[in-house]
């Protein structure tokens, strides 16, 4: 059954997944679905897993155990996972940045992918003006402060309107106006993208914020799933919640 | 003083009387060297990306012979590779020594570990959480490092500098493999020498200022495609 009781299949399901560091077991993820179009939060205090399990879930670590399934097919990240990984995107806690201009830098993952150049152009406008950025096309990205990155890298992942979106910490680091402004914007790019997102946070106003269901994470295992709040509680997050002054997904729709 | 403003009219000199035996010399040195610092970097450059990026036993005594190359004496590489040349040597019936072919594959000696250690250095700074990120834009494996080498390459050239720099300015083992034969094998480092020890001090001198030119003129073109759209 899904989140949103239409869909039959996940789009994205992890059974059985094992990951271990040296001798140490740092995620043990017996069964998660992700369903389309939901946000899925994935909660945790720091060193829980969380950043360990998105890799998971981007083909980008492949689990000493267990199986990724998307869309209902078993992936492997050792062998050819890169057709799968061209229908996700990540944006990870740092913006990363390519040392070229920010427009070169949302382009690159279409460049990747043999977009035609009008296309391109057209996609890489229309993504930079939805975050604001417009003006910075031509800027070099090293010039650029932590917001208007962390804008630049967001759009990289969102011009490849992905099925599935994974988010690590987007607004960690932030000043509290731009993470505001970004937490109030970003259900509108989601939604504009269409795409399913997983956010991984420990921040409890991030995820009552956006998402649309929850996963606590400790000690690399899962400690709670269902709605944000009922989450947030289990895993002792839930009176910082209470501060969250946006509202709630559902309320914006 | 004296000699030194002799030495530089005497090169302006010889440059402009167009000195069929001073271009003829200042020409192969160029080729040979930008032929040796090409065929290093072609190797050198994924080989370091494979040693900087690869998890294998024994990568790290790999990477510390590199780094040994690095600071290979010349004359240690002339002389190997004079024997390995001989004509009674491994790779005597090639007929290679005292070519300029020879004089190319002793640089490539000198160079290859320097472009190679530099360039798994180059790779090695880079934000490994860079390389995820380059996958999960959904690169392949070409993609990847041709990203990667994108993003280091201002360290790239910088090893491209190094590696002609070393061998542009080395005589031992040109001298050895090439035997600095008039009209042949004679480069810029191997005539310097020649006509010091026949005491033509400005002769020398004139061409050491060529060298120089030469080096300077190579570089600045690096540097300039190493420094393009960054800040004056």
């Amino acid at each position: 059954m899904s989140a949103t009781g239409q869909e039959a299949t996940p789009l994205l399901a992890l059974r059985g997944v094992r990951v271990r560091r040296g001798s140490q077991v740092v995620l043990e993820v017996p069964a998660l679905d992700v369903w389309p179009r939901e946000v899925l939060g994935i909660v945790g205090p720091n060193g829980a897993g969380k950043s360990t399990l998105l890799q998971v879930m981007a083909l980008l670590l492949a689990p000493e155990a267990g199986e990724v399934r998307f869309r209902g097919a078993v992936v492997d990240a050792r062998h050819n996972p890169v057709p799968v990984r061209r229908r996700l995107a990540v944006v990870f806690q740092e913006p990363l940045l390519f040392d070229t201009t920010v427009f070169e830098n949302v382009a690159s993952g279409l460049r990747l992918r043999g977009v035609a150049r009008e296309a391109l152009r057209t996609r890489v406008m229309a993504w930079l003006a939805r975050l604001g950025i417009a003006q910075l096309a031509e800027r070099p990205a090293r010039t650029l402060s932590l917001g208007e990155a962390r804008r630049t890298s967001l759009a990289r992942a969102l011009v490849l309107e992905p099925e599935l979106l994974l988010l690590d910490e987007p607004f960690s680091a932030l000043d509290y106006p731009t993470r505001q402004a970004l937490l109030s914007e970003l259900p509108g790019l989601l939604a504009a993208a269409r795409t399913t997102t997983v956010l991984v946070t420990h921040d409890p106003l991030e995820a009552r914020a956006l998402a649309t269901r929850a996963v606590a994470l400790q000690a690399g295992r899962i400690v709670a799933t269902g709605p944000v709040d009922t989450v947030l509680a289990a895993a002792g997050l839930g009176p910082l919640a209470g501060a969250v002054s946006l509202p709630a997904p559902a309320e914006r729709c | 003083m004296d000699v030194l403003v002799a030495a530089v009219v005497q090169a302006v000199r010889l440059l402009l009387s167009g000195d069929a035996e001073v271009w003829q010399v200042t020409l192969l040195s160029l080729r040979v060297s930008l032929a040796a610092t090409a065929i290093s970097l072609l190797a050198g450059v994924p080989l370091g990306a494979w040693l900087a990026l690869a998890r294998f036993p024994g990568r790290r005594l790999l990477l510390a012979a590199v780094h040994t190359g690095m600071g290979m004496p010349p004359v240690v590489a002339g002389l190997v590779l004079t024997v390995l040349l001989w004509r009674t040597g491994p790779l005597g019936s090639l007929g290679l020594l005292y070519t300029p072919t020879a004089i190319v594959l002793a640089q490539v000696v000198l160079a290859l570990p320097i472009v190679t250690g530099l360039s798994a250095a180059a790779i090695q700074q880079l934000n490994p959480l860079l390389r995820l990120q380059i996958l999960a834009l959904g690169a392949t494996r070409t993609q990847y490092l041709w990203l990667l080498a994108r993003e280091a390459r201002l360290p790239l050239l910088a090893a491209a500098m190094a590696g002609f720099g070393a061998v542009i300015s080395e005589v031992g083992a040109a001298m050895m493999v090439g035997g600095n034969i008039q009209g042949q094998t004679r480069v810029l480092t191997t005539a310097i020498v020649l006509e010091t020890s026949k005491g033509n001090f400005d002769l020398a001198l004139a061409l050491g200022l060529l060298l120089l030119a030469l080096v300077y003129a190579v570089n600045l073109g690096l540097t300039w495609v190493q420094q393009r759209g960054r800040p004056l």
